[in-house]
């Protein structure tokens, strides 16, 4: 099965895996959202991820050990945000922008002396017969966990955001804070806890990057996946199964235009090089245009500030 | 405030003088971190040879990471205020940074690395002939791909890159007339990310050779993740990859190179001067040959790199064709210097375009 000398099965299967970083952010910074909160920073989230598990991955050699060292650096930094952002009750999108600009300078700081390092291996799960099967077993059963981690996690937010209490308080606090403080709700704490989540989660992205990835560390190593994971949770309209769907898709180009570049495609560089950008624009484009329902579907109290006293 | 900085700024300048009347400072500027373990390693280990060289004569400094662009005609800048008195600008893209801060510093001494514009006397450039160890590692390749087809991941469409995957192709060719070459265009010099990436597409479209001419070590690291796939060490040995992927290696050594200059400016005898060296005189070594490569692939490429040393062979001997089937070379005939150091096409039976 080919096509113009490109793999589809092979195509599909590394699509999953140059996704499994925006994914997981996108999915994190969704949760902080629905919570009401903007939170612009998952860049510099995923940075302080990807230098905190390669350390952590490093000095204990333990691949998993690295991505609880990721979450927890992502989470640190979120910790920041959510202390500036609730606590002092700072403008989010500011506040966002200088956590990026301070996780980039930080991680390259702490990142002094951990180039050209080689980070433990995380090896594929071992499905034994599974991954032989034609097709699917390339597809579905050739990944290491944290590929399945990333679709179980966005499976979890589902649920928990569609039918469970939890998620109906965290949509409450989001969609109206004063409504969710007179019902008495901890308006505070549950923002608190979704950006501690959605650090985590950007933070592990981070860490797939530079664990398994790449698998190095270097400045500026996530490159504006950041960004893209916040494009696509507006592209997702708020709903956890479409970030995957957005995740795939992007992935799914970004890994396609270096497979027509190498099988000898007509196509120049520059165009195939931007692709990827250029369709997260166009789709976002044709998402809040017009009366499309995703300007709708968002947080009603998506960016604003809460005080009791209000 | 004003005064302030003027005066401490006055104050850096004397400091800088003082210390270069009995000091001679050498700086470098790196465009890549001094751990990528390739490019700017090496260049590292020629600043740390010229500190071994001359002790308490010398003073160094150098900068990372420096953008090519307007960035670098800043640190440059800062570095001549600074009292450097040989300043080693270590990529190509420093080219006309390089040559616009030359003309401001006439007193400091500037050297440029792969490039070609001297507009002032103070400048000098110099090269490594690299497609000499291309050309080795080409055979090696042409030898040890079972699906026939290698990949070269290219840093820009620049002469030096250019003659990089005519040199791997032909000799890959010469030994193995099934071969085919895959190009992917990175444009960096180092970002291990995207470097990998490259990496992974190439072997997603079978390729089994990778040769890299951009810094990182993550395309061998990408390598390593599949069995039967082999790569070489790019700049640096890269022997954290050995006894495979990484069966082979080109090594730029600068030390002589920088310790000679050094020499010069500290002597007095420093003069402009466009240096290209190869195998032959130490600057492009091939580094070991691991036991993953059958012996008498291993003799073939050693005896190769022994002809190119020694004068008895150039990589670009025709008979050669253009990508177009147009003549370039005629049987017998070497391509001269300056048809290489301008080299803007491919070599009959490489597909694609070079991107403009």
């Amino acid at each position: 099965m080919d096509l113009g000398g490109i793999n589809p099965v092979v195509l599909i299967a590394s699509l999953m895996v140059a996704s499994v970083p925006i994914l997981l952010a996108a999915i994190g910074e969704l949760v902080v959202e629905k919570a009401g909160v903007l939170n612009v920073g998952v860049e510099g989230m995923m940075i302080m991820g990807a230098i905190c598990g390669f350390i952590a991955a490093v000095s204990t050699g333990s691949p998993v050990l690295g991505f609880v060292g990721g979450a927890t650096g992502g989470a640190a930094l979120s910790f920041v945000f959510a202390v500036l952002t609730q606590g002092l009750l700072a403008n989010q999108v500011a506040t966002g922008l200088a956590l990026t600009l301070f996780g980039l300078g930080l991680s390259s700081l702490m990142g002094q002396g951990y180039n050209g390092i080689k980070p433990p291996l995380t090896e594929a799960v071992p499905f034994g017969p599974l991954s032989d099967i034609p097709v699917l077993g390339v597809i579905l059963f050739s990944h290491d966990w944290v590929v399945y981690f990333s679709i179980a996690i966005i499976a979890a937010v589902w649920w928990v955001l569609k039918y469970a209490r939890t998620g109906l308080i965290l949509r409450a606090v989001g969609e109206n804070h004063d409504a969710a403080h007179a019902l008495g709700y901890k308006v505070g704490r549950v923002r608190l806890m979704a950006i501690l989540f959605g650090g985590a989660m950007a933070g592990m992205g981070g860490a797939y990057i530079s664990l398994i990835r790449v698998p190095q560390w270097t400045d500026g190593i996530t490159a504006g996946a950041g960004w893209i994971a916040l494009a696509i949770v507006v592209f997702a309209s708020w709903k956890p199964w479409r970030v995957l769907i957005g995740g795939y898709l992007f992935g799914g180009i970004s890994v396609l235009q270096l497979n027509l570049q190498a099988s000898g495609s007509r196509i120049p560089v520059e165009y195939l090089s931007m692709s990827p950008y250029l369709i997260t624009i166009l789709v976002l484009v044709i998402m809040s245009s017009g009366k499309g329902r995703a300007s709708l579907n968002a947080p009603a109290a998506l960016g604003q500030n809460f005080h009791a006293s209000r | 405030m004003k005064k302030i900085l003027l005066a401490s700024a006055a104050l850096v300048l004397i400091a800088g003088a003082a210390v270069a009347q009995d000091k001679t400072k050498a700086c470098f500027v790196y465009v890549g971190p001094i751990g990528d373990g390739g490019w700017t390693f090496q260049h590292h280990q020629g600043l740390l040879a010229v500190e071994a060289a001359y002790g308490d004569k010398v003073e160094t400094a150098f900068q990372e990471n420096v953008p090519e662009g307007a960035d670098a005609e800043r640190v440059l800048t800062q570095m001549a205020l600074s009292g450097c008195d040989i300043i080693f600008t270590t990529s190509f893209g420093y080219m006309d940074a390089t040559n616009a801060v030359a003309a401001k510093f006439p007193d400091v001494k500037f050297e440029h690395a792969t490039g070609f514009k001297r507009d002032a006397p103070n400048v000098s450039t110099y090269n490594a002939r690299f497609y000499e160890g291309r050309a080795v590692i080409g055979t090696i390749a042409g030898r040890m791909t079972k699906s026939n087809k290698i990949g070269y991941i290219a840093s820009f469409p620049i002469p030096e890159v250019i003659q990089g995957i005519n040199a791997s192709f032909i000799h890959a060719k010469k030994v193995n007339p099934d071969v085919t070459i895959s190009v992917v265009w990175a444009y960096t010099w180092f970002d291990p990310a995207k470097e990998a990436d490259a990496a992974k597409a190439l072997i997603e479209q079978g390729v089994d050779v990778i040769l890299a001419h951009t810094d990182s070590t993550a395309p061998l690291a990408e390598a390593a993740k599949t069995p039967g796939i082999i790569g070489f060490g790019q700049a640096s040995d890269m022997a954290a990859y050995k006894p495979s992927p990484r069966v082979s290696s080109i090594i730029d050594n600068w030390a002589p190179y920088y310790v000679k200059r050094v020499g010069a400016v500290m002597d007095g005898t420093w003069a402009q001067q466009d240096s290209w060296e190869g195998i032959a005189s130490g600057e492009v070594e091939i580094g070991e040959i691991t036991e993953a490569v059958p012996a008498e692939v291993k003799a073939e490429a050693d005896a190769l790199a022994a002809s190119i040393a020694d004068g008895s062979y150039h990589p670009f001997t025709g008979p050669l064709n253009k990508q177009d089937g147009s003549a370039w070379l005629a049987d017998g005939v070497v391509a001269n210097d300056g048809e290489l150091a301008g080299m803007g096409f491919y070599v009959e039976g490489v597909t694609g375009d070079i991107p403009k």
